[in-house]
């Protein structure tokens, strides 16, 4: 089904039309310019999202808003876009972070905040191309593009550490991605398209489906990231700036999730199915032991950053239970994880640029002086936790039921998360925001500016919003994730 | 037998271009005008006329001089090309050498000849004349790299430059003439059909084995792969930059020429042996590119070794054997020379009188210095990296693509890894450039064609990534 007004591609270059707009109208010297173009352009872009959601057919369990053109004729490759159930909710949760990081780095950024914005924007565009392509090299032209603006980001308004911490990043996501290209290059030569659509239909023996998965696991794996090849997430969090940061978390995490459910199961179901054991060990290796160790963590980004891995575990868990709920649930957790991670790397940063500290040592009583962020901090922290109420338990919650019905072990494992998540959120929290005011710094503390508030205030409506009533993103997604199952059952051994 | 004239039209562009260079000649020595501006101008003009006549007199394959000479697709496609990135180096190299004295008529007139022999190389029709055009841009080029002739640097380089490309022209000669001895004849048609018979009756000699070995290692030796690639980063370093940009483009696309002509077209019958000479230096090609390069400081040295690898990839494309390989390595050739001329040319931009901005600290916050000039090295970077959605991706994606379809899905795997490999040394320029502090220094001024030319290369690299269909199409359409 086709619109008349072609919605996605709008939706993908308006962004990068905007970053260009940025850089060039809004120079060194003009910080204002800079900063209100951008957020016009951010809006701009989340009021194009918006129709998607509301034109979106949550019957269909195919692909909406379509758009194909021949680009590439001599490999065959297609200009193909289109939505499902799947990947809407992650484009809207894109320009709506887009949106808050926009709004929020007036505060935090004072050089080069053209080029900063900019490259956001130019990032947005990237990563909303990504959930909508349907041709196999458009999607792997959007994967890897994005590290570009990415590695920009975290070496150039960075912490001490950064140029070690985003050179990481690009190589380990490159040498992930690249054994991905030579999968959709074996594909296309099987199918003679790079259509994700052919690459579903085709018919390949388990032997084919194993290596396949695996070179897909090498760049999925990597972008989640999955325990043992998620060393490079704890130093890049940590070095980005604070918009870094919450891009990182928020949306680029998601990708990997995403690209299980794009690729690796619809392509190589049977290969998904014989995995899934080593994707659940994995998985709960994750949510256990990263979970561990988050809680001996000092600076505070880090400690996010882990619990990021750990919950990103949930995803990958609920994925391969190969159960409605399983998958609704990793879709659930990822979205609200996008908000949660987004709100939490944002009150660090609200701190951060008061006290220039992220470690949980030189905090202590923060309550004293930031009651209004200490209130907000606290519904956070507490939905980093799994609250019921919030949006991070319906995703855990839908994952450990999930799990019931397959293993009671598992089940019991993942929701030692529930423990840990409390444990590590809560102490920190403690020992940050309550108790007595620990030194003069903390003292003189500012309460939250306009723009914080506006921003935080969003994010917990968000937060609460989808905690109590999750329906309205569930509905999307239960058509598609139907259809994917079906196909999933059916695997591809018959054909 | 009565002498007949040879028809001379498809010969247009290489008279043209000899009666322009001699043309050049005069006014260099009767009306250089101030700091050779007029020398300057009137080269240009000549590239200009002669990409004229390459573009106007093209209608299908033709054959000239007695079979000598001939015109075909991938001929007027490489001369095209040649000629504009020529345009380019003149164009990127003049304020260079001006500061440093060097803009001589002889460089000027040497290149035009060089040129012409790579003109005259792609054109060829027998083994005689493709060794005819691959000696006279052999020794315009050896003595272009000596042309600053007080620096010790460049006469080292254009010793090593010299002695191993002659003995490269002479074991090229060498096996050439093994062919001539086993075929009876020069013509290259002839010979290709010759050797096709021996390969279909099983008539392997070990002559032939010989001859192949022979051309193999003195391609190998003018494409600058491993293990023949000790003279490059030496050459690349010592010589003038502009005379590095020169020999980055238009002696690789010579030693393509080399490749098209001798391997994939003479050659063609016995695929099975150089298919595997070629897997072994393109292996070695990319570990030794890349990881050497690692260790570099010095931008010209860590591209030239970056080039060997490049060059690797190449031949990927051309050890698949098939018309999608050759098409895919023409792309890979064509993009590589755009993006090499635009690395060189951006060394030549930021350089000043007495100063070589050669080193990775002369790149360091040039975001803050341009952020324009930043941004175009850093496409071109990218590029090289094989990062989308610069051009450079789908050069590798060509090749790739063409060894996968032959069935060698290792060799894919291991290309691939090393060029993860290699996207370390480019990331540490842009490293460079985007997150270290600019150190005190003059404010860069180029001339304003330079800015356009390379904000126009820098945007075709770019550009080329989002819409690269027509030039595929081209690449394939030739094959």
């Amino acid at each position: 089904m086709s619109q008349s007004l072609p919605l996605l591609s709008l939706a993908v270059w308006t962004p990068i039309a905007g970053a260009v707009l940025v850089w060039l109208l809004a120079g060194d010297g003009r910080p204002a310019r800079a900063r209100g173009l951008a957020l016009a352009v951010a809006l701009l872009e989340f009021a194009i999202t918006l129709p998607l959601y509301t034109g979106f057919d949550t019957g269909n369990g195919g692909l909406q808003f379509v758009e194909r053109a021949p680009w590439v004729e001599s490999f065959a490759i297609y200009y193909h876009l289109g939505i499902d159930g799947i990947a809407l909710p992650f484009i809207l949760l894109t320009s709506f972070i887009t949106v808050l990081v926009v709004a929020m780095a007036r505060v935090s950024v004072d050089k080069q905040l053209s080029q900063y914005l900019g490259a956001f924007l130019a990032m947005e565009g990237l990563m909303i191309g990504l959930f909508c392509a349907v041709d196999g090299m458009l999607f792997y032209v959007f994967w890897e593009a994005m590290l570009i603006p990415m590695f920009i980001i975290i070496g150039v308004w960075g912490g001490p550490n950064r140029v070690y911490a985003t050179l990481k990043f690009f190589l380990y996501t490159f040498l992930g991605s690249v054994l991905l290209l030579v999968a959709l290059i074996y594909l296309h030569l099987k199918t003679g398209s790079f259509s994700l659509l052919d690459f579903q239909r085709v018919g390949l023996d388990l032997p084919t489906q194993k290596l396949l998965f695996l070179a897909f696991l090498a760049a999925f794996a990597v972008k989640i990231p999955m325990w043992p090849v998620h060393t490079w997430l704890p130093d890049a969090h940590v070095e980005a700036p604070t918009g870094g940061s919450v891009i990182l978390a928020a949306i680029m995490l998601k990708m990997g999730g995403y690209g299980f459910l794009r690729l690796s199961l619809p392509i190589t179901p049977d290969a998904s199915m014989a995995f899934s054991g080593l994707m659940i060990t994995l998985s709960l290796i994750a949510v256990v032991y990263i979970g561990a160790v988050a809680l001996v963590q000092q600076d505070m980004k880090k400690l996010i950053a882990y619990s990021s891995i750990s919950h990103m575990g949930f995803v990958t868990l609920g994925t391969f239970l190969f159960s409605a709920q399983g998958i609704e649930g990793g879709l659930v957790q990822m979205v609200s994880h996008g908000f949660i991670s987004a709100a939490m790397f944002l009150c660090v940063g609200v701190m951060y640029d008061r006290m220039h500290s992220r470690q949980i040592a030189d905090y202590g009583g923060v309550v004293n002086t930031m009651p209004m962020f200490a209130a907000f901090m606290m519904l956070f922290a507490m939905a980093n936790s799994g609250l019921p109420g919030t949006s991070g338990f319906v995703g855990e919650f839908m994952v450990i039921l999930a799990a019931f019905e397959s293993s009671f072990w598992i089940a019991l494992l993942a929701g030692t998360s529930l423990v840990l998540g409390a444990a590590y959120n809560l102490w920190m929290y403690k020992r940050v925001i309550f108790g007595a005011v620990s030194n003069t710094k903390v003292a003189a503390l500012k309460d939250l500016k306009a723009e914080e508030f506006i921003v935080l205030g969003l994010l917990a409506v968000a937060v609460l919003a989808m905690g109590v009533w999750p329906n309205p993103m569930l509905d999307l997604t239960h058509a598609t994730v139907d259809t994917l199952l079906a196909h999933l059952q059916r695997g591809k051994l018959g054909l | 037998m009565e002498f007949m004239l040879p028809d001379l039209t498809p010969a247009l562009p290489e008279m043209v271009l000899l009666a322009m260079a001699c043309v050049v000649l005069l006014v260099d020595l009767f009306w250089p005008g101030r700091e050779r501006s007029n020398t300057y101008v009137v080269s240009q003009l000549s590239l200009l006329a002669t990409l004229l006549a390459v573009a106007q007199g093209y209608s299908g394959p033709t054959t000239t001089f007695s079979g000598h000479y001939t015109v075909d697709a991938v001929a007027v496609v490489i001369k095209v090309v040649a000629l504009l990135i020529m345009f380019g180096v003149f164009l990127y190299g003049r304020d260079y050498l001006r500061q440093r004295a060097l803009l001589t008529g002889e460089f000027l007139l040497l290149s035009l000849f060089a040129t012409l022999g790579l003109l005259v190389m792609a054109s060829a029709g027998s083994l005689l004349v493709l060794y005819l055009g691959l000696e006279v841009l052999s020794l315009s080029s050896y003595a272009l790299v000596a042309l600053h002739r007080d620096n010790g640097d460049a006469s080292e380089a254009a010793i090593k430059y010299f002695f191993l490309g002659a003995l490269a022209s002479g074991l090229l000669l060498y096996g050439m003439s093994l062919l001539y001895g086993l075929t009876a004849s020069l013509d290259l048609a002839t010979v290709t059909q010759v050797v096709g018979e021996h390969a279909r009756a099983g008539n392997f000699s070990p002559l032939m084995g010989l001859a192949l070995a022979m051309l193999v290692v003195g391609i190998g030796f003018k494409l600058g792969i491993a293990p023949f690639h000790m003279w490059l980063p030496d050459v690349y370093h010592g010589a003038p930059t502009a005379v590095t940009a020169f020999l980055t483009t238009i002696s690789k696309l010579a030693a393509f020429v080399l490749v098209v002509k001798l391997l994939a077209g003479v050659a063609a019958p016995l695929a099975q042996q150089w298919q595997q000479m070629l897997i072994l230096v393109t292996v070695l090609s990319l570990v030794v590119g890349n990881l050497v390069a690692i260790a570099q400081a010095n931008v010209k040295r860590m591209l030239a070794y970056s080039t060997i690898s490049q060059m690797g990839f190449l031949l990927l494309g051309v050890l698949a054997n098939s018309p999608a390989g050759l098409a895919a390595s023409l792309f890979y050739m064509v993009t590589y020379a755009l993006t090499g001329l635009a690395a060189f040319g951006m060394i030549m931009l930021l350089s000043r009188a007495g100063f070589e901005a050669d080193r990775i600290e002369d790149f360091r916050g040039l975001n803050r210095r341009s952020p324009w000039l930043a941004l175009v090295m850093m496409v071109i970077l990218f590029s090289l990296a094989g990062v989308p959605p610069t051009v450079g991706f789908y050069a590798k994606l060509g090749v790739i693509r063409a060894v996968m379809q032959q069935d060698l899905l290792w060799l894919a795997i291991v290309a691939v890894i090393f060029s993860v490999i290699g996207a370390f040394y480019y990331l540490r320029v842009v490293k460079a450039m985007y997150f270290d502090a600019a150190e005190e220094q003059p404010a860069i001024s180029p001339a304003l064609d330079v800015r356009v030319f390379m904000g126009v290369n820098g945007v075709l690299v770019l550009g080329l990534g989002v819409f690269p269909a027509p030039l595929l199409a081209l690449c394939q359409a030739v094959f």
